[in-house]
């Protein structure tokens, strides 16, 4: 599993190659939690183009930097959600605090 | 009727998780699964595997183990998930949507939720200081 960060335009982009499980999720919360107070971004965007499996851990670590990110006015957003990750958004009802785009233009536009 | 059966034992390390849904999903390819099957199968092993390293074994120790037994019949999968750890003491909280020992872990309390929507069945076994044994069951029809 890979994580490669990016900040655009006050979105720090957490881009996340491989599986998201219990022992991966670990270290996608440290790693997007350090990368986005190191990058003074606003809100994060984890882009699941390249993720070809998520389990509940996944929920889990999602809803975390969703309330991580209250606290400091900051919101999450996904993106590139494919087949394998979509059932796993239904069955837990994420859609409900993370809003799901197609890609980061959306994302972009959201606020305009 | 075509029967087969596999037993695996790994310890309890969080390293394991992709290993034991990886094989299950590997001997269950014989059955010609649809990728929607197997990504259901994989999703809920990986489940019950992880509750058995977070939950039955709190602490890390090199007797901790795991074992995952796999039974085909005919068109239906049958996997075991085995611990000898603290056991649950209420199955039917531990079942509830949203229901987390470990909130503090970010765990999301979704995980037999999961495992119920992706399965045919469901069976909780578990006894208190002896270990839990979870049982799923799915008719692959591909």
């Amino acid at each position: 599993m890979d994580i490669k960060c990016t900040e655009r335009n006050g979105n720090l982009v957490v881009r996340i190659v491989g599986e998201i499980d219990h022992h991966s999720a670990d270290r996608i919360r440290h790693t997007a939690e350090r990368e986005f107070y190191n990058s003074g971004a606003k809100n994060m965007v984890f882009d699941f183009a390249h993720v070809a499996f998520m389990d509940s851990s996944g929920i889990g670590m999602i809803i975390g930097r969703y309330k991580e990110l209250k606290k400091v006015g900051g919101k999450v957003y996904a993106i590139n959600i494919g087949p394998e990750v979509n059932r796993i958004f239904d069955i837990s009802g994420l859609r409900k605090i993370i809003p799901c785009y197609a890609s980061l233009d959306e994302v972009a536009s959201e606020g305009r | 009727m075509f029967e087969n059966k596999m037993e695996l034992s790994f310890l309890a390390k969080s390293e394991n998780e992709a290993f034991a849904r990886v094989a299950v999903a590997a001997f269950m390819t014989q059955l010609n699964p649809t990728l929607a099957e197997a990504m259901e199968v994989k999703t809920a092993v990986s489940e019950a595997v992880t509750n058995a390293i977070i939950h039955g074994y709190e602490q890390m120790g090199p007797e901790n183990m795991v074992s995952v037994t796999c039974r085909l019949v005919g068109k239906e999968m049958f996997v075991e998930i085995a611990d000898h750890g603290r056991g649950i003491a209420d199955i039917d909280q531990a079942r509830e949507p949203l229901y987390t020992s470990k909130p503090e872990m970010e765990r999301s309390g979704m995980g037999f939720t999961v495992m119920e929507e992706f399965m045919d069945g469901l069976e909780v076994v578990s006894e208190l200081g002896r270990g839990t044994t979870i049982i799923l069951r799915k008719l692959i029809d591909g």
